[in-house]
């Protein structure tokens, strides 16, 4: 098959499989079936990827793009619908449909006790939401990107809503989808803004027009300024970040696969696209590796004193995602996208194995576990192994892809970025740890949940073959680094990874004096690093400002609003009855009752027409 | 004497017809009123039909003296009634219709 037909039948796959749920009730509300329905489309969509992949790989970095008119216009289409195959797409492809694929397989365990309806409609959905990013990764041009952007944003709504009779759920999918869609008003302000200052939506043209240097440079900055936006509100950078913990609220499967290793990747695929774009104005570049940087320090601070396992993960996906960002920043996006698809690899592990353990003891609070490595052996393993690979040991994937990092950034000449980012591998290696320490090994918690650790087992063989296949997955990409060199041309100077070695180490180090030998009281930790400490439990007040804004202009907007309708439009309304009903009233005299006014009036009538009529004459 | 004559004649019948409908407050003089303003049209019609030799004005005039003493039937009749109920036929007192 040519590379376009199994591009195309990546997302057609998922999207067959969605409409057969999405059309045939009966299907859907059995369940299982509808779940095995997407599974196989997936299945069948990650052999393609995978053909694909090879394909790309053979060809050595030769784009193949194929479209077809969409939006018609005066001298050829507007806007055309497409596909684009790289190395870049090939390669997200494969992530997102192996990972879509282990998530599906995992959910048909992890939901087993949901009512049969609602499975079929969490598979509906989790296909829907594999064609909207397959078809994101495979967009020619800005405008399907644009709209297929939305698509998973949409689905990510529906599945973070997935509860939707809990109120937390519901207001935490309201939440994600109209932060993330503040970030998407700059992004489609930028595309329109693009097009209308080169007239096309579409990759390739653009790129050749930033290769001769022929794009209007005065109007760059703003465009790709709010290009970027749509970025940060998807990939949860600073100051949008504040969707994305609140996103735990959906089966943690979907945190595993949208809020970790594919969506909020969207917008450091969207910055790694567009890079040639990017690259013709420095300033923008500079800002988001500033914004990247400063995400990743931020979010690494909160999770270290996070208490639930999920939202750990979320701050860390936050974190990661400035690293990648920031490395973007640093004109070195490939070393970005590396890291991307390790991490969308280990942290998919991470959610999981946080998935099995949950689904275990029954809470998310870490300090309601612990010495769960004995219950739990196979979890806690593979949760180990992602830890490792998240915190950057050797020879891990995570190693790797952040020594490119911090080699990328460092060759810039970025020493303040890549200060922060040495900072923040310290700190992820210290809260990963501290999450391990405190939940899989210490002491049990004295009180253990009333269906807790007692009957803790590890996870059905549904649930486990997808974490070791991840947890394997993990392993031997790194293994292939450490053996056959490659991952990229960034490697930093010699000392960079011993550094990065020695932050990780020191991170472990401190955790485990903080949580397992408890030789350093972590009440002494915090109260020696008082505002910080209080600063992150309070989430850097964020969402409070968030909320105050939002009551400040919304609420304070509603109430003009309200004053308005109530004694403008309302009271336009009662002056108008009151004055019809004493009109009425007034009127009402005049129907005395008796006859003889009544011949009086018609005969003052016929008198006053009479004279009328003599003068008019 | 000429048509004007009986016209004026006729306008102040119609006018004494009138200002006893409208003043009377007894029902019967309230009829009797009414039918002077008939009669007061009565008077036009013969006037003109003599005046302007046409006998069609006093065909008319016979058809309404038969209608009016059709009317003053039924308008009697209905004073009756009402007297029986309302032992009343002062107009004033007649007020069922006031809104």
């Amino acid at each position: 098959m040519t590379p376009v037909t199994l591009a195309l039948a990546v997302p057609a796959l998922p999207l067959a499989a969605f409409v057969l749920l999405a059309l045939v009730p009966p299907l859907r509300r059995t369940g299982r079936p509808a779940g095995i329905v997407s599974i196989a489309a997936m299945a069948a969509a990650l052999v393609a990827a995978l053909r694909l992949w090879t394909l790309a790989w053979a060809r050595e970095a030769r784009t193949v793009t194929a479209t077809w008119p969409w939006i018609p216009g005066d001298g050829g289409p507007m806007a055309t619908v497409g596909v684009m195959v790289d190395e870049l797409s090939a390669a997200m492809l494969v992530l997102v449909t192996l990972v879509a694929l282990l998530v599906q397989v995992y959910s048909l365990a992890y939901l087993a006790e949901e009512p049969p309806p609602a499975l079929g409609r969490y598979y509906a959905y989790q296909s829907l939401f594999a064609v909207s990013m397959l078809g994101l990764v495979l967009a020619p041009g800005f405008l399907q990107m644009f709209v297929f952007w939305e698509l998973v944003g949409l689905c990510s709504y529906l599945l973070i809503g997935f509860w939707y009779d809990r109120p937390s759920a519901a207001r935490a999918a309201v939440k994600a989808f109209w932060i993330t869609r503040l970030g998407d008003v700059g992004f489609i302000i930028g595309i329109v803004m693009l097009w209308g200052a080169t007239g096309t939506f579409e990759f390739g043209p653009l790129f050749a027009m930033a290769a001769e240097r022929t794009l209007p440079t005065a109007a760059m900055p703003a465009i790709m300024t709010l290009i970027w936006l749509g970025a940060v509100g998807k990939s949860a950078q600073f100051p949008l970040h504040v969707w994305l913990p609140d996103a735990m609220e959906g089966p943690t499967p979907v945190s595993a696969l949208i809020h970790a290793a594919t969506m909020v990747t969207a917008g450091v695929f969207l910055v790694t696209r567009a890079m040639p774009l990017f690259a013709t104005v420095p300033d923008v570049l500079a800002l988001i590796g500033w914004v990247g940087a400063f995400t990743a320090l931020l979010a690494a601070t909160m999770a270290c004193v996070e208490a639930d396992i999920k939202r750990v993960l979320a701050y860390s996906t936050v974190s990661q995602l400035g690293y990648m960002m920031a490395a973007a920043g640093a004109g070195a996006a490939d070393a970005g996208f590396f890291h991307l698809l390790t991490h969308g690899v280990f942290k998919a592990l991470l959610f999981l194995g946080a998935g099995a353990v949950i689904h275990a003891v029954g809470t998310n609070d870490i300090f309601r576990m612990g010495g769960l490595f004995r219950a739990l052996p196979q979890t806690g393993i593979v949760f180990v192994v992602g830890t490792l690979a998240l915190a950057g040991v050797w020879p891990l994937a995570g190693f790797f892809s952040k020594e490119a990092v911090l080699a990328g950034v460092w060759e810039r000449g970025m020493t303040v970025s890549f200060a922060m980012l040495a900072l923040t591998a310290f700190l992820t290696a210290f809260y990963m740890f501290r999450v391990v320490f405190v939940a899989f090994f210490g002491r049990p918690h004295p009180t253990p949940d009333p269906h807790g650790h007692q009957h803790a087992h590890d996870a059905p063989p549904l649930m486990a073959v997808p974490l070791w296949v991840l947890a394997a997955l993990t392993v031997a990409l790194g293994l292939r680094f450490a053996l056959g060199g490659g991952g990229g041309e960034h490697h930093g100077p010699a000392w960079l990874a011993p550094l990065s070695l020695a932050l990780a180490a020191a991170g472990f180090a401190l955790a485990w004096a903080e949580y397992q030998r408890r030789a350093i009281d972590p009440a002494r930790v915090a109260a020696a690093l008082r505002p910080i400490d209080a600063a992150a439990r309070n989430r850097y007040g964020l969402d409070a400002l968030y909320a105050g804004v939002y009551r400040a202009a919304v609420l304070g907007f509603s109430r003009v609003i309200g004053w308005i309708d109530r004694y403008l439009v309302d009271g336009l309304l009662n002056l108008l009855s009151a004055w019809t009903l004493r009109g009425g009233d007034r009127l009402r005299r005049l129907q005395s009752g008796r006859a003889q006014d009544y011949v009086y009036a018609v005969a003052f009538g016929v008198l006053v027409l009479l004279v009328w009529m003599q003068l008019l004459a | 004497m000429g048509l004007h004559a009986y016209l004026a004649l006729a306008a102040l019948v119609f006018a004494i017809g009138l200002f006893g409908v409208l003043t009377r407050r007894n029902a019967i003089g309230i009829l009797l009123g009414i039918e002077l303003m008939l009669n007061a049209v009565n008077i036009n019609l013969v006037a003109f039909a003599r005046f302007h030799g046409d006998v069609a004005g006093v065909v008319f005039t016979l058809f309404t003296i038969a209608i009016t003493v059709a009317e003053v039937g039924v308008g009697l009749a209905i004073v009756i009634a009402i007297f029986r109920v309302r032992k009343t036929v002062e107009a004033d007192h007649l007020t069922l219709l006031r809104g």
